[in-house]
């Protein structure tokens, strides 16, 4: 299971630069991310690799800041490599709240998905079951 | 055991209470008809001599002063004495317009220190306290008001005044502040910074809190209680009547007894002028009866609130009055409804998990009135989900449109993005008086 931090951000011009110049400055790595946006706000999601440190600084800050357990995932980077996993999921009655992917070295023909489900241990389960390759913050951290 | 600054007055029998306002108000009748030409004029197109105020019965004969007539007749065009007796200005911000300014004589003063001293006592500080001032110190009155209230009663006053907030806790801290007086929303403030401080209610020694020059909610009460470890009590006042120590709030904490011996209050219809009865909601009037350098006669506060006199379980006779629901300069008409910011503040603090500041955007769109609700987004509040923020949004929603009667738009902001006032919090944008 991953961590994943949350980051509230009013929809107001340099908002994003803000929040990402504080990682920057705290020599913390984005690893992966997505926004959800609404129309008046949107909900920064990421993946770093010193979550605990992130989340301090961003409080710091000022920044309303939440911990998330998500699941991370390899993919097969081919036609399909995505829907067999969603159809295993939906057999097994598994809801996805909402997913993101990333790409961390192209040669090497994986993907990486974040899952965020309402049952991690359930999920984390199935997807072990059908040899899905989940990823561990110590994973993310070497990415 | 309820502690009383001078009980023979704040407990006096009604009848010799009522024959010390008649005695008082006959005579600054008197005097202002003598030495304010405007008052005289006013009078006279009244058809209201001084000899018929006889009693506080003949009060409603009196034309009313309005905040307009201060400003006609800035700067001292309503000063009762000359200048050679008034030993301090003060000046009331004036948010539209001119400011008003406001004289005391060295009686004056001393009527404005018993006043706060009597407010003090009643709220259990006594001259083993220290006082901590963040009120504003200069032309405002709260600062310089509440500072002599404390040095009368013997308290260890440390005028801090505002600003600098950090700073104010480290006073509090190593000063040993127990008693502290500012703007309930400016206490707030102080409970938040000393949290990003690292520090609780267990590291300082606060014990009172005087707060007032705002209008505030029980449940802000509550909060302010809760996170800086302190029983609040409630000051009212302004400066056209004299500033903070009009009346204040007693152990019983079921509304704020009035000095009546100093200051003659009436509810009226804002509308026809009418007195209304007492446990009627209307505006709330001040006569000055003991003031030499600026007695307002019938002053119309714009302060909306309610009187009652009833027995007290605190034993004064000092008839109460109720917090005022709000300012009728701060009440918005919106759609055609009544909307006071105070009930906005008390909706969200009631929800528990919301925080206390807000404020109110309002304009028109196609002639037809908007209102946008910013609201803070708390830690509770937040979630990874839109889903789970859009609900608080929804509740928040439904609260607001049940307690005030029009739908309003929720709109959630990043923490400290609404600006914190250390006087005055400004609750309301009113874009339609563009």
């Amino acid at each position: 299971m991953l961590k994943q931090i949350s980051i509230f951000v009013e929809n107001k011009p340099g908002r994003l630069s803000s929040v990402t110049k504080i990682l920057s400055e705290n020599k913390i790595d984005i690893k992966a991310l997505s926004i959800a946006d609404t129309k008046d706000f949107g909900i920064l999601r990421l993946i770093v690799d010193n979550t605990d440190k992130a989340v301090d600084v961003l409080k710091k800050a000022g920044c309303t800041v939440t911990q998330t357990s998500v699941i991370g995932m390899s993919v097969e980077d081919r036609p399909g490599g995505l829907a067999d996993i969603m159809s295993i999921l939906y057999e097994n009655g598994i809801g996805v709240e909402y997913m993101y992917a990333f790409v961390s070295k192209p040669d090497e023909n994986t993907a990486f998905v974040i899952l965020r489900v309402e049952n991690n241990d359930k999920t984390t389960s199935v997807l072990e079951k059908n040899n899905i390759r989940l990823l561990s913050s110590i994973d993310v951290k070497n990415m | 055991m309820e502690r009383y600054w001078d009980k023979s007055i704040e407990c006096a029998p009604l009848h010799e209470l009522r024959s010390l306002q008649s005695f008082r108000l006959s005579q600054t009748v008197r005097r202002v008809y003598e030495n304010v030409p405007y008052y005289r004029q006013r009078m006279d197109e009244a058809g209201v001599k001084p000899e018929d105020i006889v009693s506080v019965k003949d009060l409603h004969k009196l034309p009313f002063t309005c905040k307009q007539d201060l400003r006609d007749t800035y700067p001292y065009g309503l000063f009762a004495v000359g200048m050679d007796k008034v030993v301090r200005l003060h000046a009331s911000s004036g948010t539209t317009g001119k400011q008003i300014v406001v004289g005391y004589t060295k009686n004056d003063l001393n009527t404005w220190e018993e006043c706060c001293a009597r407010a003090l006592t009643a709220f259990g500080c006594d001259n083993t306290d220290f006082m901590h001032v963040s009120y504003g110190y200069g032309l405002f009155t709260g600062g310089l008001g509440m500072h002599y209230g404390a040095e009368h009663v013997g308290m260890t006053v440390i005028p801090v005044s505002v600003g600098n907030t950090k700073r104010q806790i480290t006073v509090i801290k190593d000063f040993g502040s127990t008693a502290i007086c500012c703007t309930p929303s400016y206490a707030l403030h102080l409970a938040e910074t000393m949290e990003e401080m690292g520090l609780t209610k267990d590291d300082i020694n606060l014990k009172v809190g005087v707060f007032g020059a705002e209008p505030w909610t029980e449940e802000m009460r509550t909060q302010i209680q809760d996170k800086l470890g302190i029983k609040a009590y409630d000051i009212y006042g302004l400066s056209e009547v004299i500033g903070p120590g009009v009346a204040y709030e007693c152990s019983a904490q079921t509304g704020m007894h009035i000095n009546e011996d100093n200051f003659i209050p009436e509810i009226i219809d804002p509308d026809t002028g009418e007195v209304l009865p007492d446990g009627v909601q209307g505006e709330l009037v001040f006569t000055c009866i003991t003031k030499e350098a600026f007695p307002l006669i019938r002053y119309r506060t714009r302060d909306i609130a309610v009187l009652k006199r009833e027995k007290c379980s605190c034993g004064r006779t000092f008839i109460k009055m109720m917090k005022p629901a709000g300012r009728s300069d701060d009440m918005l008409i919106i759609r055609g409804v009544n909307v006071f910011p105070s009930q906005v503040e008390s909706v969200l603090l009631s929800l528990g998990n919301t925080s206390p500041y807000y404020q109110l955007i309002v304009d028109r769109v196609n002639n037809s009135d908007t209102l946008e609700i910013q609201v803070e987004i708390s830690p509770e509040m937040f979630s990874d989900t839109v889903r789970s923020i859009e609900d608080q949004e929804s509740i928040i929603r439904a609260a607001v449109e049940s307690t005030l009667g029009i739908a309003a738009k929720i709109k959630l902001v990043e923490p400290k993005s609404l600006q914190r006032f250390e006087g005055k919090a400004v609750h309301v944008i009113d874009k339609r008086k563009k």
